[in-house]
């Protein structure tokens, strides 16, 4: 039976923190990618947005999201947000959970992409979101680098597995 | 999360020519859950994807929707219907790339419940949608038809793959 579902690289958050988390040289060999990450920043607030650059680029990206949480509903068009991580105001050792994905990555037309997003806090406010997004871009997609919004660290044992899809 | 020869192709196609339908057929019943990836476009914009299980086109179908366009979410909620939605306002596009539909059908080959199934739908210019939708029917899926709704027609590129999930 062939390996249809595959881990191309993960990446596990040491003690000192990190800025991004990067997956480079990524093969074309896949026809769709699913990269699942479980988040949490050291910024002081009840969430972190978690952005997403393809190639480098911060450029050319739409996108349709709205959220919940718990007591009412978000919407927005902001562009590169592909999910919610926890924050430091939330239950400690409580991260929030992504799974983002690409279909047909390597190929010539521009990139749309699904996110499904969670966090979960053991207090009143937790978040959940749905995100329909585009990158209006025909490269194929060789890097993908996911970036807290304000500048702060993902903090240790934050963790993302890029998986790859292949259809044959 | 699935791995290895768990998950596994039963077919994909790109369309090579423009199309209608598009058929799976032949489905074994061997696996436990369906996957059905989508990155399709329509000749004409803004078309809703749907399912015909086993050829079914009777008002067997059932669903309910959460969706957000960026600037307000809310629910719909349909029954008796004559197909199975896949998306709601995640509409088509004419340039391919622009929506990504993401479809798990569960316990699709048993002979004794109705079949359920998730779809996310995704287009950054229109909306998200989150659809749950049931088939009133307790025979195995052995064939899906996919199309697009008022005459849509699935323009030369678009994608589509059928994955199978065993459970052991």
């Amino acid at each position: 039976m062939p390996n249809t579902f595959s881990l191309i690289a993960s990446s596990t958050v040491g003690a000192g923190g990190a800025a991004s988390i990067d997956f480079t040289s990524i093969p074309s060999t896949y026809t769709d990618l699913n990269l699942v990450f479980s988040l949490r920043s050291s910024q002081a607030a009840a969430s972190e947005n978690i952005y997403v650059t393809f190639n480098g680029s911060t450029a050319n990206f739409t996108a349709r999201w709205f959220y919940g949480d718990g007591s009412a509903i978000g919407n927005s068009t902001t562009g590169r947000l592909i999910g919610f991580g926890t924050a430091a105001n939330n239950t400690a050792n409580t991260f929030g959970t992504t799974s983002l994905y690409i279909p047909n990555y390597a190929g010539s037309t521009n990139k749309s992409y699904s996110s499904d997003t969670v966090t979960e806090n053991n207090a009143t406010l937790a978040y959940t979101g749905l995100i329909a997004g585009l990158w209006s871009n025909t490269a194929a997609i060789t890097s993908i680098s996911i970036v807290p919004q304000t500048a702060p660290l993902f903090v240790q044992y934050s963790t993302a597995y890029l998986y790859g899809v292949k259809n044959a | 999360m699935p791995a290895g020869s768990t998950y596994s192709t039963i077919a994909t196609t790109t369309l090579g020519s423009n199309q209608s339908i598009v058929t799976f057929s032949s489905i074994p019943g061997t696996y436990t859950d369906l996957v059905l990836i989508t990155n399709a476009a329509t000749t004409v914009a803004n078309k809703d994807v749907y399912m015909h299980f086993n050829s079914d086109s009777g008002s067997n179908y059932s669903r309910t929707v959460l969706y957000g366009n960026g600037s307000s979410a809310a629910s719909d909620r349909a029954a008796n219907v004559s197909f199975g939605w896949i998306d709601y306002l995640g509409w088509t596009g004419t340039t391919l790339g622009t929506q990504v539909c993401v479809v798990n059908i569960m316990n699709y080959s048993n002979s004794t419940t109705n079949k359920t199934f998730l779809s996310r739908a995704n287009n950054a210019a229109s909306a998200v949608d989150a659809n749950v939708g049931m088939w009133r029917n307790t025979a195995a899926i052995n064939r899906i038809d996919i199309g697009a709704t008022t005459s849509g027609i699935f323009i030369t590129g678009s994608t589509f793959t059928l994955y199978g999930i065993t459970a052991a």
